[in-house]
């Protein structure tokens, strides 16, 4: 039909100017002779279009486990005498991989909420309204599209402050904390430079410091970066020690993405409001999930993100203190928002959904607390339960949502590959992708061994007891199952030293 | 000042709650909703401040507002079912 009214314009012409019901009629017509759509036909179509958008991958990995199933009987039975032996260990690991044909669902459980948390439907719900209706800029102040949309992210901007005891004006809305973070290295140093050549940080801190902190390396600053002792905290008397009077800005993580340690920070802000050096966090993994408060801690910047609260991606905030003023360089130039700190419009429904976020982590603080807590405690135990096995970082200053264990003389990256129902990770998502191991473990003397095989887990909100409960089993038996395949396991049970070993040259 | 509500209202309320929570289709949405209501209404029973009662009842209907749209979004937009949910399980009020 398309071809032919491109190909007669003019006939096209005609049918325009007709009614609509004889519009379709001559269409059916003169394109169409032999089937006949009624207009009635047609709407019944489009109320048939399904609203449900399944990734219906379930149905696909049914099939496949089925062929699957059929071609492994197939050959064992043709070649069983033979390789009997292989194939039955084969196929122990194909069971221990995958489970299939059990009458469960396919999609993996859900255990990396360092990387990022699923959106809350509540937040969900008070976004949603900026997309069908309130899109007003809210910097336009000439009308009252503006307005109402202005006046939502002001709301939203005092349930963020009020969650770290701050003023909502000191609140500057940025893209996240790598943005927070870099704003705060970059920005600090820059403003100061005529006096000050210093920065401390410490070296488990997130990449975005390490690297913004590296680039100021380049600009002519010094850099001092912290170790940590073995369970992940940072030495205070060396912290101290290392202050000089040309420090600008010192910068350490609340919560460690790694290993959930809890860093001192009232220590560390006391410290550094002694020295009068600017204290800076990083509290993407901490904001909402430990008591934080900024004129206790002593704080004079902090970085927050939005989806690690179960709140929309791409959007984070940076507490800025006013009183005394904390003075930094902006990193974009332009209409001047955000108290000139950050110019470019906000993004009303992602400042919405990440007030929202903030709220709820407010409001559910004690509930969140609790259940973590329990199901933390439960999947620690069940994990250390295993051989072998030890957890990484302070087990005294943590976040019991972020445990991280390592699973001695088991390849870490083998074990994620052998646990493709669970979403588990060695590290942080943005060194995932490559091989190295975690720099973050090797801060804290662990070697490079023992640094492969650690993997993290993530309870948050949403996870439940059920999935607990199945990690540990899928784990422990996976971790057995790797071992036995392991000849430095074999070696292990037979009482050999492994450092004793010397292994022949590659 | 809103009315305060009777018993039979607020059971009704938490009825409402447990029924919509469970109607979600997403595993750790529906159990969260389900362990949140039940979490909160029995946080809350023991209250006898009739003008707290009235102000949590209030809240709560905008909650289960939110909770009757959401459900609705959650059906809408569906994913496989997880590794540890049952294939047959619960979560769609049509089947």
């Amino acid at each position: 039909m398309l071809r032919r009214t491109v190909a007669s314009g003019s006939s096209m012409m005609r049918m325009a100017k007709l009614p609509l019901s004889s519009r379709t009629a001559l269409a059916s017509a003169t394109t169409l002779p032999r089937r006949h759509y009624s207009p009635a036909a047609a709407v019944k179509l489009t109320n048939d279009i399904s609203l449900e958008t399944h990734t219906d991958t379930q149905m696909a990995s049914r099939d496949q486990a089925a062929a699957r199933a059929e071609a492994s009987a197939g050959s064992s039975a043709k070649a069983a005498a033979i390789i009997d032996e292989i194939d039955t260990s084969g196929r122990t690991a194909l069971n221990a991989a995958y489970q299939e044909n059990t009458g469960f669902g396919t999609r993996p459980i859900y255990m990396d909420m360092q990387a990022t948390t699923p959106t809350d439907p509540r937040v969900l719900d008070t976004m949603l309204k900026f997309f069908t209706g309130l899109y007003g800029n809210p910097h336009s102040n000439t009308h009252s599209y503006g307005w109402e949309t202005n006046k939502e992210v002001e709301t939203a901007r005092d349930h963020i402050a009020k969650l770290i005891g701050a003023d909502s004006k000191e609140i500057v809305f940025t893209s996240g904390a790598t943005e927070s973070n870099n704003m705060v290295v970059k920005g600090v140093a820059r403003f100061y430079k005529k006096t000050k050549k210093h920065i401390i940080t410490t070296r488990t801190e997130h990449k975005c410091v390490l690297e913004a902190a590296r680039a100021m390396i380049n600009e002519g600053f010094e850099v001092t970066f912290l170790p940590v002792d073995e369970a992940g905290l940072v030495d205070l008397k060396e912290l101290e020690a290392a202050i000089r009077p040309d420090t600008c800005l010192v910068s350490v993580m609340a919560v460690n993405n790694e290993i959930g340690v809890i860093q001192p920070l009232k220590e560390i802000g006391q410290i550094c409001k002694k020295h009068k050096v600017y204290f800076h966090t990083d509290a993407a993994q901490a904001y909402g999930k430990i008591k934080l408060d900024v004129n206790e801690m002593n704080i004079d910047l902090l970085s927050i993100s939005s989806h690690k609260i179960y709140g929309p991606k791409g959007i984070g905030a940076l507490y800025v203190r006013r009183r005394p003023r904390v003075r930094l360089e902006p990193l974009f130039s332009g209409g001047g928002q955000e108290r000139g700190l950050r110019s470019g419009t906000l993004a009303p429904p992602l400042v919405a959904g990440f007030g929202e976020a903030a709220r709820l982590m407010h409001q559910e603080f004690e509930s969140d607390q609790a259940h973590i807590k329990r199901l933390s405690d439960k999947l620690v135990k069940g994990l250390l339960a295993n051989d072998h096995t030890n957890l990484n970082g302070s087990a005294s200053h943590r976040y019991p949502g972020c445990i991280n264990v390592s699973f001695a003389y088991v390849e870490g990256e083998s074990l994620l590959m052998a646990l493709r129902d669970i979403a588990l990770s060695s590290g942080s998502a943005c060194t995932s992708a490559s091989l190295e191991p975690s720099y973050v473990l090797h801060a804290l003397g662990r070697d490079d061994a023992l640094a492969h095989s650690s993997i993290r887990f993530g309870i948050g909100r949403f996870t439940t007891e059920r999935e607990v409960d199945y990690v540990i089993k899928a784990i422990s038996e996976r971790v057995e199952f790797l071992r036995s395949i392991s000849p430095l396991w074999e070696m292990v049970q037979e009482g050999i030293d492994l450092d004793s070993i010397e292994w022949s040259g590659h | 000042m809103p009315a305060t509500p009777s018993r039979l209202q607020v059971l009704s309320l938490y009825k409402q709650f447990i029924r919509n929570s469970n109607q979600f289709n997403n595993f750790n949405f529906r159990e969260y909703f389900l362990r949140i209501s039940r979490e909160k209404f029995k946080e809350n029973a023991p209250i006898q401040d009739k003008e707290k009662v009235a102000k949590l009842y209030e809240a709560a209907q905008r909650d289960l507002g939110v909770l009757k749209r959401q459900k609705l979004i959650s059906q809408m937009y569906t994913f496989d079912k997880l590794v540890v949910e049952s294939a047959k399980d619960q979560g769609d009020s049509r089947s």
